[in-house]
């Protein structure tokens, strides 16, 4: 298990990636779940990067878990910010035309859709979210 | 990192992307958009060199058609098979005209 602590910031989202590509360089991981799990993670760090702690910046730990049997991977987010489970926004309508389409909620609607599991929690004033991807 | 490589021939534009297209780079292409788009009647996005595209970068194509839906037409072109997939679950496959 691995694991990076870093300021929540957009401008640290490229060294959040290269940590978690970095964990999986040796796993001979497929090309689409690369990209699915890059999404996923790009979309829950920068919501935390927004807004966790906003106005201020706060911390973000990541820990990445690679398992075997099945060949699986657990990335899990913690942060100390206002308490917000992702899990309960709701899906958006993505059958709407264009003029009728919001955007908000797309980002979370993509992992959900992408990865094979996700929980929330919220303990110790802290937010843990974690996201599972069978490799 | 992304490259955006724009080539302007009468009331059409094509605007080649390289790269990835996240939270990080899509604000460039808002604004390299926003610059160029008046007088466009044929917008043409390819994305062949793509390899990348997160919400962030959704939001601005969504962004872009719903301009182009009141002053011509665009068209999203040559995603890889990876970039497909997310334009399907998405829905966008239904909003944006892929080539």
């Amino acid at each position: 298990m691995k694991s990076i602590k870093l300021d929540a910031t957009i401008e640290n989202l490229t060294e959040v990636l290269l940590f978690i590509d970095k964990q999986l360089m040796s796993e001979n991981v497929g090309i689409r779940t690369k990209m699915a799990i890059d999404v996923a993670v790009e979309e829950l760090y920068v919501n935390i990067a927004r807004y966790a702690y906003a106005p201020n910046v706060g911390e973000a730990e990541i820990i990445v878990d690679v398992q075997d049997n099945p060949k699986a991977c657990e990335i899990t987010f913690i942060d100390s910010g206002i308490p917000y489970d992702p899990l309960k926004k709701e899906d958006p309508d993505v059958n709407l035309p264009a003029e009728e389409r919001q955007i908000g909620g797309l980002g979370i609607f993509m992992v959900k859709k992408s990865m094979d599991d996700m929980r929330y929690e919220y303990k110790d004033n802290k937010n843990i979210l974690t996201i599972r991807k069978v490799l | 990192m992304l490259n955006i490589n724009k080539t302007k021939e009468a009331d059409k534009m094509t605007v080649a992307l390289e790269g990835r297209l996240d939270t990080t780079t899509a604000p460039e292409l808002e604004a390299s958009l926003k610059e160029d788009l008046d007088g466009v009647a044929q917008l043409v996005i390819d994305i062949e060199k793509l390899e990348y595209i997160s919400s962030a970068g959704l939001r601005v194509l969504l962004a872009a058609q719903k301009t182009m839906n009141k002053q011509g037409s665009m068209v999203v072109a040559h995603p890889n098979e990876v970039i497909s997939e997310i334009f399907e679950v998405t829905g966008f496959c239904d909003i944006l005209t892929i080539e």
